[in-house]
C-alpha cells in the first residue's frame, strides 16, 4: 500500500479546500442559514409541528443531507475533473499507487471536507433551534457514509465529464431536484397518496429519512430500508468506479 | 541551434552499451484506438541501462503513444513493456516507482507553489518527504528562488523546469523527457541539456523523443527514428554521424568523360549523368561535420567551396585532387558540394514508408 501517495493526494485535495475557504465553507453555511430563516422563521411558523418536532428542527437533517449531497458531488467531481482539465493527471496515473489508492485520496478528501461541513451546518443550527439527537452514533454513521458514497459519485461524474457544461448537469439536474423532492423540507406523508408512492422511487427520500430518523427517531420509511439504500448506492458507486478504471475510461485510452 | 565540435560526445563518459544491460525491454508493442487508428505497430525495442537515447520522429508517428503506454498512461492493445524486469501491467509499482515522466504539455496545478507541487510529485511515487533532496533539485534547475512562488506565476520556460523537477523529485532511475526543448529558449535548453548530462553521469537512463535532430545529435549515445508507429532504424550516433558524414563534391565538366582517367585512380571518384559529372565522395567528419548539421547542406557557387566550418586541412586534399585534375586536362565548368544530414537521412527514411 502506497500510503504517501494517499496522503499526498488527500493533502493536495485538503489544500485546495483551504485555499478557497470561502467558497468551500463559508458559502454552505450561509446559504444553509437562508434556509433556516427562509422556511425555519418565516414559513416555519405557518407551519405546525411535524410529528412532534417543531418545523424549525425537521428541516435540519434534511437540510444538512441537501448540503452534504450537493457538496459530496461538486468536491469530488471538481477534485478530478481539474486534474484531468490541466493535464496533470498524468502525474496520478504514472505514479505506482493502484486505482483503490487514488480513490482513497481523492475520495477521502472529498468525503472530509462535507462531513465537516456537515457537522459546521449542524452546529450553525443550534443558533436557529432546540436540537437533540436520539442517536449520535447513527447520526455520524448516515454522515460519513452519505458524505462517501455520493463523494464516489462526484468522483464517477469528474471523470465522466468532458466539459464543465457537464459537470454541472448532473448535480443541477439530477442531484438538486431528488434532493429537494426526496423530503427535505416536508414529511411524505404530507403529500397526495400518488405522489407518496411517487417518492418512494426517490432514493434520496431513504436518506434523508434515516438521517432524521437519528435525530428525532422518526422516518418516513424503515430505518433498515435507509441502511440497506445507503448500502446499495455505495455499493453501485464502488463498482461504477472499479469498471472505470478496469476499462480505463476516459482515463487510459 | 548549440554547436558542437565532432568528438565532443566521444569526449563524454561512454555508456558502454555493448555490455550493458537493457533496462526497458519493449516486446511487440501495439496499440491500436477504437476509430482503429494503428498508433504503434509491433514495436520491439531495448534501452540500454544508463544510455540516453533519443527518439525521433515526425509529428503523430507514435512517440508519445509509446511514452505513455511505457509510463502507464495509456493500454498497450499488444505487447508487454519490462522496466528493469518488472512487467509495466502486472508489477507496475515496482515498474514505475524506477520511471520519471517529463510530459509533452505545460501541465500545472496553477495555483500551487513550485515547491508544494515538486513535494506532492515526491509523495505520489511513495517517498518520504526529504527537503534537501527537493532543494538539491530546485537548485539544480535553478528554480530555488521561484520555491514560493505560485505556477501560475511563472513563464513558460519556467513551468518546463518545475514539470523537470517533478518528475526528478522521487530519485528516477530512468527518464523521460518527451519533447522537452519544444518552445523553450536556448539558455533553458542548454540548462536543460547540463541537467540530462549530470543524470546521465549519476547512472539515470534518459530517453528524450524529439524532432529537432541536434537536440539528437547533441544528446545522445544512441538514435532510434520512429514513423507511423514503426521503429525504422535505431542505431549508435556515431555510426549515425559516420553515415552522415559523407561529402560529395561534384564536378560539372565541360566535356563529357568515357571513364575515370588512370592517374586518378587512387581518388575515390564516380562518373554520373553520361560523363558529364565527376563525383568524389570523401569523409566529412576531418572537417568538422556535425556542426553543419541543421543549416543549409548544399553550398553551392561557381568555384568557392570554403564553407565556414571546413578546417584546412580537407581543403588541400581537395585542392590537391583539383590539381591533379587539372594535370590531367580535365576541365570543369562549376563544382558543389553536397552533405547528407541527419535529418535528411531521417527524411529519406521518413519518406519511403
Amino acid at each position: 500500500m502506497n500510503l504517501q501517495a494517499v496522503r499526498a493526494i488527500y493533502c493536495f485535495e485538503m489544500a485546495r479546500a483551504g485555499r478557497t475557504l470561502l467558497q468551500s465553507l463559508v458559502s454552505p453555511v450561509i446559504s444553509t442559514s437562508l434556509y433556516f430563516v427562509v422556511f425555519g422563521a418565516a414559513i416555519g411558523s405557518r407551519i405546525q409541528e411535524v410529528e412532534g418536532v417543531s418545523y424549525g428542527a425537521f428541516i435540519v437533517p434534511g437540510l444538512i443531507m441537501l448540503m452534504l449531497l450537493t457538496q459530496s458531488v461538486s468536491n469530488a467531481s471538481f477534485g478530478i475533473f481539474f486534474p484531468k482539465f490541466t493535464g496533470t493527471i498524468y502525474e496520478v496515473l504514472s505514479a505506482p499507487i493502484s486505482y483503490f489508492e487514488i480513490v482513497l485520496g481523492y475520495v477521502g478528501a472529498a468525503a472530509t471536507k462535507s462531513a465537516v461541513l456537515g457537522l459546521l451546518i449542524l452546529a450553525t443550527a443550534t443558533f436557529f433551534v432546540d436540537l437533540h439527537i436520539l442517536h449520535p452514533f447513527m447520526m455520524l454513521l448516515f454522515l460519513l457514509l452519505t458524505a462517501v458514497t455520493f463523494s464516489l459519485l462526484g468522483f464517477i461524474i469528474g471523470i465522466w465529464a468532458d466539459s464543465f457544461e457537464k459537470l454541472q448537469l448532473v448535480p443541477l439536474l439530477i442531484i438538486t431536484p431528488l434532493t429537494f423532492l426526496g423530503g427535505s423540507f416536508y414529511a411524505i406523508d404530507m403529500l397526495p397518496p400518488f405522489w407518496q408512492t411517487v417518492t418512494l422511487a426517490n432514493p434520496v427520500v431513504y436518506l434523508v429519512s434515516g438521517f432524521r430518523w437519528s435525530f428525532y427517531g422518526i422516518s418516513d420509511v424503515n430505518i433498515v430500508a435507509s441502511v440497506a439504500m445507503v448500502g446499495v448506492f455505495l455499493a453501485v458507486s464502488l463498482a461504477v468506479v472499479s469498471w472505470i478504471f478496469r476499462t480505463g475510461y476516459r482515463l487510459r485510452p | 541551434m548549440s554547436h558542437q565540435t565532432p568528438n565532443a560526445s566521444e569526449s563524454q563518459p561512454r555508456v558502454e552499451t555493448s555490455s550493458a544491460s537493457s533496462v526497458i525491454e519493449i516486446q511487440g508493442l501495439a496499440k491500436r484506438y477504437d476509430s482503429g487508428f494503428e498508433a504503434l505497430k509491433r514495436v520491439d525495442l531495448e534501452i540500454q541501462r544508463g544510455e540516453i537515447f533519443a527518439l525521433l520522429g515526425p509529428n503523430g508517428a507514435g512517440k508519445t503513444t509509446l511514452i505513455s503506454i511505457i509510463c502507464g498512461l495509456v493500454n498497450a492493445t499488444e505487447g508487454r513493456v519490462l522496466i528493469d524486469g518488472h512487467d509495466n501491467v502486472t508489477d507496475y509499482r515496482a515498474a514505475r516507482a524506477k520511471i520519471g515522466l517529463v510530459p509533452q504539455e505545460l501541465t500545472s496545478d496553477a495555483f500551487e507553489t513550485v515547491w508544494n507541487t515538486v513535494s506532492f510529485s515526491r509523495g505520489l511515487f511513495g517517498h518520504k518527504a526529504k527537503r534537501s533532496h527537493i532543494e538539491d533539485v530546485l537548485k539544480s534547475l535553478s528554480l530555488w528562488d521561484k520555491r514560493k512562488n505560485k505556477l501560475i506565476t511563472l513563464s513558460g520556460g519556467m513551468k518546463r523546469r518545475v514539470l523537470i523537477a517533478k518528475a526528478l523529485a522521487h530519485e528516477p532511475e530512468i527518464l523521460f523527457l518527451d519533447e522537452p526543448t519544444a518552445g523553450v529558449d536556448v539558455e533553458l535548453r542548454r540548462d536543460m541539456w547540463e541537467v540530462v548530462r549530470k543524470l546521465r553521469e549519476r547512472g539515470v537512463t534518459i530517453i528524450l523523443t524529439t524532432h529537432y535532430i541536434e537536440e539528437a545529435e547533441e544528446m545522445a549515445d544512441r538514435i532510434g527514428v520512429i514513423n507511423r508507429g514503426e521503429i525504422v532504424l535505431v542505431r549508435e550516433k556515431a555510426a549515425l554521424m559516420r553515415q552522415l558524414g559523407s561529402k560529395q563534391l561534384t564536378l560539372q565538366l565541360q566535356k563529357p568523360l568515357a571513364s575515370v582517367p588512370p592517374a586518378l585512380a587512387h581518388y575515390p571518384l564516380t562518373l554520373a549523368e553520361d560523363g558529364n559529372v565527376l563525383v568524389y565522395t570523401y569523409d566529412a567528419s576531418e572537417m568538422g561535420g556535425p556542426s553543419e548539421m541543421g543549416g543549409p547542406s548544399e553550398m553551392g557557387g561557381p568555384s568557392e567551396m570554403d564553407g565556414p566550418s571546413e578546417s584546412s586541412e580537407p581543403r588541400v586534399s581537395i585542392s590537391t585532387l583539383l590539381n591533379d585534375i587539372e594535370a590531367t586536362g580535365i576541365r570543369f565548368k562549376d563544382l558543389q558540394t553536397k552533405q547528407s544530414s541527419l535529418e535528411e537521412i531521417f527524411v529519406d527514411l521518413v519518406k519511403e514508408r
